[in-house]
Order: structure tokens, then C-alpha cells, then sequence
């Protein structure tokens, strides 16, 4: 088996782009506790639960946005290819 | 499996990419312009949103305050009803000014995002769209700092104590970075996953498409326009709001 400099740079990038993806670890968490504060928001005061909903989504949506800039690595090291 | 084929698979041209249709040049110019997927299903959005706004037109142009209203009708008085709701919710007594714009960025993103349902590549999973539409959001919360504040909107970068400066200007210019990335990825990571199932099982993906298709498309893409909507009139709303 004879390994030449692209297919390493192949591989390191799959690699890479699996490490990458261990950003979406911290939205996850967020968006847990956003959900778990919500649910809780919801059984202390049910007449408010299209306010809490909305709140909750927009908050989680946010908090997103650091695991899919991971997901935009993982993604242009893939694909994209920058390193040939 | 040997390295050649596991580049090759890396390297395959997936079907959930970005596919070029038709190549051309423009003389003097160095570069291959080609009309891609995004092009096609952009027109066909652009062109079904415009059909279906004449029709509305038509139809309440015709339309008798004796009579009783039909589907259609109904429908579009509950969708810009739910619209001026929403603006009206954040934006209070300054939502006549954008209602229009709002409304028709919600319409187009989230018809957009749904167009994935229908076989199209959806326009918002390429980022040449989505930044685009950052860009317009960008501009318009400036535009409206500066038409309210004057000067205070660019005195406001050295509030509260002046060394803060950069960071605030990084704040101000990561609005459109982040709302684009976001809209992108969400959109992007859909169509990818399905992509890859839809490879995985080529023959077999009866049945199994319809859920993916319900959480990637319908959910995410229904959220994903509600916030960015409504992430645009909470910037805007933070720079013309009197305090």
C-alpha cells in the first residue's frame, strides 16, 4: 500500500473534519438546558407557553450557531478541499 | 479497502452538492460562469412566490366584503395576518415600514427551505444566498442606525469606555456572518444527512425519506425563517428603538 501526499492530506482532513464536529457537543448541552428551563417555564405558568416557545426556539437557534460553525469546517474540509 | 478507493470516496460527487448545469464565458473575462442547481431552484421559487402573489391580487382585487371567502382567500389572509402579527409583536409602532421587506424574506426563506421537499436543491443550503441575505440585514439595521442616531451610531462603538471599540465593531459585523452561517448551516447539514442516507440505501429509501424529510425540511426549515426574521427585527429594533 503506497501512501502519496494527497491521500494524506485526504485522510488528515476526514480527520479533521470528524474533530471538528465535536463542536456540536456544547449547542447540544445548551439547547438541552434551554428546553428543560422551558418545559419547567411552561408547568409554572401554561397560559404563557406561545411567549415561552418562541423565547426558547430563538434562544436555542442562537446558541446553534457554535456548533454549526464547526459544521461549516467539517463541511469545507471535506468538499471544499482547501489543502490539495 | 485501499487508499485509492477510499480517496475516491471522499472525493465522489455526491449528490447533494452544488451541480453545474451549463458552463459559459464571458469574453475578456478569465473565469467559467455556470448556471448551477441554485440558479434553477432559485428562479423556480422566485417565479412560483410571483405567480401566487398575482393570483392573490386578482383574486382580492375581485373579491366582495358580501361574500363569503373561498380557500385561497382564507389562506392568504391567515398567512399576512400571522405575518403583521409577528412584526408587530417585536416591532411595535415602527412595523408598517417593514412589514413588506419582512414579510417577503419570510416568504422566500421559508419557501425556499421547503423547495427540498419538492427535489430541488434548496437555494438557502448554498452560502452565496444566505450571505446575501445577511448582507441585506446588515445594511438596513446600519441604515436605520444611522438615519435615528446620526453620529450617536458611531459614537455608540465607544460606549461604554473607549478601548471596548473593537470588540463592538466586531459585534457589528458579525451580525451578517452569523445570521448567513446559521440560515446556511442548518439548511446545508439537512440536505447533507439526507443525502448521505439517501446514498446509503440507494434502492431501498421507500418510506424512510418521510421522516427526515418532516425534521430536516418542514421543522428546521419553518424555524429557521422564523428566526431569522426575527433576528432581523430584533437588530433593526435595537437601533430605532427610543429609550
Amino acid at each position: 500500500m503506497d501512501i502519496n501526499g494527497q491521500d494524506f492530506i485526504n485522510a488528515m482532513s476526514a480527520i479533521g473534519a470528524g474533530i471538528a464536529m465535536i463542536a456540536g457537543v456544547g449547542p447540544g448541552v445548551g439547547q438541552g438546558i434551554a428546553a428543560g428551563h422551558g418545559a419547567a417555564a411552561v408547568g409554572r405558568n401554561p397560559g404563557a407557553k406561545s411567549a415561552i416557545t418562541s423565547t426558547m426556539l430563538l434562544g436555542q437557534a442562537v446558541a446553534e450557531t457554535t456548533g454549526l460553525y464547526g459544521f461549516a469546517v467539517a463541511i469545507i474540509l471535506m468538499f471544499v478541499k482547501p489543502f490539495k | 479497502m485501499n487508499v485509492t478507493s477510499m480517496t475516491s470516496m471522499i472525493a465522489c460527487d455526491s449528490s447533494f452538492m452544488i451541480k453545474s448545469l451549463y458552463t459559459f464565458k464571458i469574453p475578456g473575462i478569465d473565469y467559467d460562469f455556470s448556471i448551477n442547481t441554485t440558479h434553477v431552484a432559485m428562479f423556480i421559487v422566485s417565479l412560483f412566490i410571483l405567480v401566487m402573489a398575482i393570483i392573490a391580487r386578482i383574486k382580492i382585487n375581485k373579491a366582495n366584503a358580501s361574500d363569503t371567502p373561498g380557500f385561497f382567500q382564507n389562506a392568504v389572509e391567515l398567512i399576512v395576518e400571522m405575518l403583521q402579527t409577528m412584526v408587530e409583536g417585536i416591532m411595535g409602532k415602527n412595523a408598517n415600514k417593514f412589514v413588506n421587506y419582512l414579510s417577503t424574506l419570510f416568504l422566500f426563506i421559508i419557501i425556499s427551505n421547503i423547495s427540498g421537499l419538492f427535489g430541488l436543491r434548496p437555494p438557502t443550503a448554498d452560502y452565496g444566498v444566505t450571505l446575501c441575505l445577511g448582507v441585506i440585514t446588515f445594511i438596513l439595521v446600519q441604515f436605520n442606525g444611522i438615519k435615528k442616531n446620526k453620529l450617536g451610531h458611531f459614537t455608540s462603538l465607544f460606549q461604554p469606555i473607549w478601548f471596548l471599540f473593537p470588540i463592538n465593531l466586531i459585534g457589528e459585523f458579525a451580525v451578517p456572518l452569523s445570521l448567513s452561517l446559521r440560515l446556511f448551516g442548518n439548511i446545508m447539514s439537512g440536505t447533507v444527512l439526507m443525502g448521505l442516507i439517501y446514498d446509503l440505501l440507494n434502492p431501498y429509501t421507500i418510506g424512510v425519506g418521510a421522516f427526515l424529510h418532516g425534521y430536516f425540511d418542514l421543522f428546521s426549515g419553518c424555524i429557521q425563517a422564523y428566526v431569522f426574521c426575527m433576528l432581523t427585527m430584533v437588530y433593526v429594533n435595537d437601533k430605532i428603538a427610543d429609550d
